[in-house]
């Protein structure tokens, strides 16, 4: 074998390491964010009894769920500027998972909206409250409730999947950990370390979702 | 007495069945009406498009003499647009049978929404309001309580406290005891007796003959989508007219 | 704008390489969805029978592997076991990384089947005389797999979806192949887009097969 650890060169690197985190932790953020508010409204689209909006958003969560993340993102960066759409490589990289997040947190969402029963919105018709009251009020803060469990495994993958950005050379962490490993060739260290990083990452977001869990949580 | 609801022709249709095969009735100010019948003749179906909650294609529903649910000019009916219809549904309230309380929100929370959503009242004064209206049900202990942590009887008291706090002009009550244990039902019951006794205005749907009998002014027997038979309790239920209410009784539990 | 003469001419041109670049996908992940499916086998059963120490060694190997993107076991793979000595081609690199990848979702799932299985079912299966072994093969399998053959056949689907990120350590699947394309033609556009109708219509295909089995599977009378 003939490899010593020596993590000093990777001391050295953390730093480059911890910048490209945050860039993993910005992009998946603003791509959640987005594609949050889009899932959201596609959720209810999915659930409408008119064709002219389940048909649609149904169409959209198919394909985007059956299509290689990895696809989409070197479409969206090589070949749409042959469209004349040229993003740059951080906007384009956000817009990509944005519109792939919104496909997966739409059917996260539309899960949660399942099981609320139905006499909840007559109730609130019942004392005078509009559909969009309704749904603000009562549907939308149960149908979060409902989703809270799975939003976390789904929002751990999306942050995950922050490390294909590397493929167009966003200096997100894995970008930064591949270049740490090629100039210093500590190889071990270097990817015992990113993975850590991401673990750890993974870890916080789970349990914040637990905490935001347990105080939402409808006492019984 | 004044008339409160007045019902003309009233016609639903889901899909191809009918339902309501055309009803006509009124309600006084201050009258108790009981609707009875078995399931499917179109009972709740009539208490549910008084507050809209079904649409319905023909006949008119007036409350205080305004047209609920649509308006009709040029001879063409069109469905009133939502925020009417829902100022309007607002001025009848309703209790259900699955109670239908806001799980998240507590009993206080659940009486408080409309107040503060379609009245438009400050979130202090809706709270106070709250109060006195779940201390009217007998409940102002469980203020602060889930719905998940209170019996049926004590969810349907606040879901009546959420019903009538919006001071509605008439009371619906569709089948409130039926999901309810029945060591339960007598608390429930208590509570509607009350508001009767206040003269509030009150429609009920219900399996509960005995209770019917002794709490209303009038019994509407419901038989196929129409009226079957109406009159005051005593004579409906001692001496029915038609024999469609007179095997129905036979086989409903009045004792 | 879109120039399909030309995308045909190439598409013609490049068949085979385009034939062994979609060989090369399905290869990666059936031999991925075997080897890690036997793996995740093995891990599914140490988490629901494991002793206490067992069971913590395999927690903790399913919750790194799941906390670490697929792309960085990949690199890592290929990278760390080259230079403690172990000489992988990419594609054996690549293969080894989805297999550990796909065996913590199988763990999860198996897991996850196994525990739904009342105790009870465990008690009656000894109670008639049953060994372990007996009863897992009998009794527990039988029930857990109307749970899990559904969720695995998605996991077949995120494999081959996963198996676009051994482009980035060289292996000649479908996806490189495109790349490889693009770079002599200069048609983004057309073949990005003739890949992704490529992996829409395998994975869609899989998610079909999924809902078949499902259908298939489920217990007469439980719904």
């Amino acid at each position: 074998m003939g490899y010593t650890l020596n993590f000093a060169a990777v001391w050295r690197g953390l730093e480059q390491l911890l910048q490209g985190l945050a860039l993993s932790l910005a992009l998946a953020i603003a791509a959640i964010l987005i594609g949050a508010v889009l899932g959201l409204a596609l959720a209810f689209a999915l659930k409408s009894k008119s064709p002219w909006f389940n048909r649609p958003a149904t169409v959209y969560v198919t394909i985007i769920r059956n299509l290689p993340i990895l696809v989409l993102i070197l479409f969206a960066y090589f070949a749409l500027p042959q469209m004349g759409i040229a993003l740059g490589k951080i906007e384009s990289f956000v817009a990509t998972l944005a519109i792939y997040s919104t496909a997966y947190l739409a059917e996260v969402f539309r899960a949660g909206l399942q099981t609320i029963p139905r006499g909840l919105t007559e109730a609130g018709l019942a004392i005078g409250l509009t559909n969009g009251q309704i749904r603000r009020s009562i549907i939308i803060p149960l149908m979060l409730r409902n989703a809270l469990p799975s939003l976390s495994s789904t929002l751990i993958s999306l942050f995950k999947d922050t490390s294909l950005a590397a493929a167009i050379s966003v200096p997100e962490l894995t970008f930064e950990a591949r270049k740490i490993n090629v100039e210093t060739f500590r190889v071990i260290e270097t990817w015992i370390v990113a993975s850590m990083l991401y673990v750890a990452t993974c870890s916080v977001i789970a349990a914040l979702l637990r905490i935001v869990e347990r105080r939402l949580a409808i006492p019984r | 007495m004044s008339v409160l609801l007045e019902i003309q022709g009233l016609h639903k249709r889901f899909d191809a069945t009918e339902v309501l095969k055309g009803v006509d009735c009124s309600v006084a100010q201050g009258e108790v009406v009981s609707i009875i019948g078995s399931s499917g003749s179109g009972k709740t179906t009539l208490l549910r498009c008084i507050n809209m909650l079904e649409d319905f294609q023909d006949g008119r529903i007036l409350l205080d003499g305004e047209e609920i649910g649509y308006d009709t000019r040029d001879g063409r009916r069109r469905r009133k647009p939502e925020r009417e219809i829902a100022r309007q549904r607002a001025l009848t309230g309703m209790a259900f049978q699955q109670f239908n309380l806001f799980p998240h929100l507590t009993a206080a929370g659940n009486v408080m929404l409309g107040l503060i959503k379609t009245k438009r009242m400050a979130k202090e004064a809706a709270h106070q309001l709250a109060l006195h209206w779940l201390e009217r049900v007998g409940l102002a202990d469980r203020a602060d309580r889930y719905p998940g942590q209170l019996s049926g009887g004590q969810q349907q008291r606040v879901a009546i406290a959420r019903a009538i706090a919006m001071q509605p002009k008439l009371m619906l009550f569709d089948e409130v005891t039926s999901a309810l244990d029945p060591e339960l039902v007598g608390e429930v019951l208590q509570v509607i007796k009350g508001l009767a006794a206040d003269g509030m205005t009150m429609i009920l749907v219900t399996h509960e003959m005995r209770f019917a009998f002794e709490v209303s002014s009038r019994v509407i027997f419901m038989n196929g989508g129409v009226i079957g038979e109406e009159g005051d309790p005593k004579t409906m239920f001692v001496a029915p007219k038609t024999e469609r209410l007179a095997e129905f009784l036979k086989t409903s539990s009045f004792n | 704008m879109i120039d399909l003469n030309a995308f045909f001419d190439e598409l013609w041109i490049a068949r085979w390489a385009v034939l062994q670049g979609v060989a090369t996908t399905v290869a990666i992940s059936a031999l991925a969805i075997v080897f890690g499916s036997f793996l995740g086998t093995v891990v599914g059963l140490a988490l629901t029978y494991g002793g206490r120490l067992t069971r913590l060694l395999f927690r903790a190997y399913t919750d790194f592997i799941r906390g670490t993107p697929v792309l960085v076991l990949i690199l890592a793979g290929y990278y760390v076991l080259s230079t403690i000595g172990i000489n992988l081609t990419p594609f054996q690199a690549g293969i080894l990384a989805l297999a550990v990848f796909c065996s913590s979702h199988v763990g999860e799932i198996i897991r996850g089947a196994l525990q739904a299985i009342p105790k009870g079912q465990r008690e009656a299966a000894m109670a008639i005389g049953l060994t372990f072994p007996q009863t897992f093969v009998w009794v527990l399998l039988p029930q857990a797999l109307r749970q899990i053959l559904p969720t695995w056949v998605n996991t077949a689907a995120e494999m081959v979806k996963a198996s676009t990120l051994l482009s980035v350590i060289g292996v000649a699947e479908l996806l490189l192949r495109t790349q490889e394309i693009i770079s002599r033609s200069f048609l983004s556009l057309e073949f990005y887009f003739f890949a992704g109708v490529l992996y829409f219509f395998v994975n869609f295909g899989i998610e079909l097969l999924g809902k078949w089995v499902e259908r298939k599977t489920t217990i007469p009378g439980q719904g």
